[in-house]
């Protein structure tokens, strides 16, 4: 009995070892990885903070109305002014949907009687 | 210790004598140390016990507690505690954005490039290919601090990556880069005044401290370089609004001829700076530095819109009138006596027309008459004035916040007599900024309620102190709507919009003291829109406009600040989503509608 149970505890204190083990090479890991998503994050906060100056840069008012200015031949784009406001009652009312073709006319040559003529294009 | 012998002498030879056996004698003393000997060893083992027992407990309470206290407290991943936040922190000043969130101020990394020049290993060569990148730089003043024994030397405080490449190229190991944060002011020259600019404070090899000089980057100086707060500063500013203005502002000034302009887009009910600028500005990026000579106004560092303290003029009727209506003292159509000149010692007051004997307080304001304004003060007195444009917050510097606010104080003057009384009610003797005058018209034409100017997004409408009553600023603003359909300032029409204003044009104050200028003013609008429904104040004030456009050159603000006003407000209004009043369709295109 007694040396059942010294080779149970023997066994469970191994188990518990590997599992300590794995649980700090696993913590281990863990930390490296977090530690290099903050690297990675800490990159593409930068990238993101680039972009957005260069977001802000290029849209700067003073370049997009000399832009505007350029292309005014293509673009004709004006300052808003209050005349650009409308009303509903401007918008044009939607065209009546179509009815659905129920009536189905019939193409057929069928009896068709006139001269034919060879060199006429099929339709 | 005494052992005591198994055979003690005398025993045995008193047991010797009486023929007993000595064997028993000491298997008896040998019985007794056996059980002291047992006595001793239990007791060791008793208080070892003891001490491996308490060491048990106390290790065993060491980690329970250990235990309990990792179970109780939050989870945290030791190596983050190190960086000293939740996530890293990449720029050590926060963005400024504007009420949109479009940016104002950001960072850059960039680098900046330093040499040691003991690790140089050909100073000449590095010299000259230093002076070729950089034409800016000596190559004399660089050869002779490379081979001298100086042992650290700034070259560049930021360098392009195209530059930075180049030196690599160079390829000396004396030649080294450090990480520097860059502020990029990518709007340029647009809301410059606002937000001053930044310069670097405390300056190492690996990085450098980026600290406001001026404007809103300096007031929120620490808020912005706190790592707790990486949140973008919201200011109230609608960069396209303010770009607009500055457009308009910028060619009506080259129109008038002016030497500087200033303009201030106010929201009415929160007291937000939708827009503010003056002119001539500067590119924050590249701040220039203060003048060393010649008058401080002069420098384009200068805010007119903020520091500016001028005589405004006429614009200032509207709170003499204001006072008087509120007090009760008049109503709108009282008759107010304006024949003229109006004497008070030596000193007379004339009106630009003559008005004839009199007229109503309404028209007093829309014909701008010094005399009818005079008397209206007369009315109130000097007390009562002097609190009223002081609950205005026209006697104190503002509290927007720029570093540069406390700077704008109000000249008042010294000696506040009845003379005072009368000119400051026409807008002279008393030196405010165009903000001031801003923020006290939002107040007058807001319902009556305090407006305090304010640069930060806010979010519900400011319910300030009340100042006049409702009913009073019903009546200021239907006559200041009169000064436009009907008076002085007939430009100002943009139609839809129901503008109202006043105009004032002030003579300036020579510089050396003694009188006025006869040919340079200050023009001034000020006006409020829709007069209807107030939202925005403006206000817009040109220094020594000249219209040339006439026979004779014109300098009043009715023809110089007026028509830049309105084209602000034609261009600004849509943008703030302002939708004109205007009946623009026929009637039977209505009834097309009507469905």
């Amino acid at each position: 009995m007694r040396g059942f149970f010294y080779v149970l505890m023997t066994l469970s204190v191994m188990g518990l070892a590997f599992w300590a083990y794995q649980e700090n090479y696993q913590t281990q890991d863990s930390l490296r990885r977090v530690a290099n998503l903050h690297a990675q994050i800490g990159e593409n906060r930068s990238r993101l903070g680039i972009l957005n100056a260069e977001w802000a840069w290029l849209n700067r008012p003073d370049r997009l109305r000399a832009l505007s200015d350029l292309n005014f031949a293509r673009l004709e784009l004006l300052p808003i002014l209050p005349d650009a406001f409308g009303h509903l009652s401007d918008v044009p009312e939607p065209l009546p949907e179509l009815a659905g073709i129920n009536d189905v006319v019939e193409l057929s040559s069928q009896g068709f009687s006139g001269p034919i003529n060879p060199d006429e294009e099929p339709l | 210790m005494i052992r005591r012998p198994l055979r003690p002498l005398a025993r045995i030879l008193q047991a010797r004598q009486s023929g007993e056996s000595t064997e028993a004698i000491e298997r008896e003393n040998l019985r007794h140390r056996h059980e002291e000997m047992r006595e001793r060893l239990r007791s060791r083992a008793a208080s070892r016990l003891k001490f491996m027992s308490l060491c048990f407990f106390v290790a065993f309470s060491l980690i329970g507690g250990q235990m309990a206290v990792l179970a109780s407290s939050d989870a945290e991943e030791p190596t983050l505690q190190a960086e000293g936040g939740p996530a890293p922190i990449l720029s050590d000043r926060a963005d400024i954005t504007d009420r949109n969130g479009r940016i104002l101020a950001t960072n850059m990394e960039t680098y900046s490039l330093y040499a040691q020049p003991q690790e140089l290993i050909d100073p000449e060569y590095a010299a000259t290919e230093l002076a070729r990148i950089f034409p800016e730089l000596d190559v004399e003043r660089l050869r002779a601090d490379f081979t001298g024994d100086r042992r650290f030397l700034w070259i560049r405080r930021q360098i392009s990556p195209e530059q930075m490449q180049a030196v690599h190229d160079i390829g000396d190991p004396g030649l080294l880069f450090g990480p520097r944060q860059m502020r990029l002011y990518p709007n340029g020259p647009v809301a410059s005044h606002i937000l001053g600019g930044s310069s670097y404070g405390r300056e190492g090899v690996s990085s450098a401290e980026v600290i406001g000089v001026a404007g809103v980057e300096r007031y929120f100086d620490a808020r912005l370089r706190d790592p707790y707060s990486p949140e973008p500063l919201v200011l109230s500013l609608d960069l396209t609004v303010q770009s607009t203005l500055e457009e308009v502002l910028g060619s009506g000034m080259q129109l008038m001829n002016a030497r500087g302009a200033s303009g201030i887009i106010l929201d009415v009910h929160t007291g937000e700076i939708v827009a503010m600028a003056s002119l001539p500005d500067f590119d924050p990026n590249d701040r220039p530095r203060p003048p060393t000579e010649g008058s401080p106004a002069d420098s384009p560092l200068f805010n007119r819109a903020l520091q500016g303290v001028y005589e405004l003029g006429s614009v200032f009727k509207i709170f003499a009138a204001a006072q008087a209506l509120d007090l009760g003292l008049v109503n709108p159509q009282t008759m107010v006596e304006t024949r003229g000149p109006l004497t008070y010692g030596r000193f007379r007051i004339n009106d630009f027309h003559d008005y004839g004997p009199e007229l109503t307080v309404t028209d007093v304001i829309v014909e701008s008459s010094n005399i009818g304004t005079s008397r209206l003060a007369l009315m109130i007195g000097i007390e009562r004035q002097q609190a009223f444009l002081g609950s205005l917050g026209l006697l104190t510097p503002t509290s927007v916040e720029m570093a540069e606010a406390p700077t704008g104080r109000p000249q008042t003057p010294d000696n506040w007599s009845d003379l005072s009384l009368m000119t400051i009610s026409y807008g002279h003797g008393l030196a405010v900024s165009p903000l001031h005058l801003a923020a006290a018209y939002a107040t007058i034409v807001n319902g009556g309620t305090l407006v305090t100017p304010t640069l930060l997004r806010q979010d519900e409408p400011e319910h300030g102190e009340r100042v006049i009553s409702p009913e009073t600023s019903d009546q200021i603003r239907s006559i200041m709507r009169q000064v436009v359909t009907r008076g002085t300032a007939s430009f100002a029409e943009v139609e839809g919009y129901n503008v109202g204003g006043k105009t004032g044009s002030a003579d300036k104050p020579r510089e050396n003291g003694g009188g006025y200028y006869d040919d340079k003013v200050i023009s001034t609008f000020s006006g409020v829109f829709p007069a209807d429904d107030p939202q925005y104040v403006i206000v817009i004030s040109l220094d020594e406009p000249v219209d040339t456009s006439g026979p004779i050159p014109r300098r009043t603000a009715g023809y110089t600040a007026v028509p830049v006003a309105a084209e602000v407000i034609r261009r600004t209004a849509p943008l703030m989503g302002l939708r004109p009043d205007v009946v623009r369709w026929a009637p039977e295109s209505i009834h097309q509608a009507s469905h």
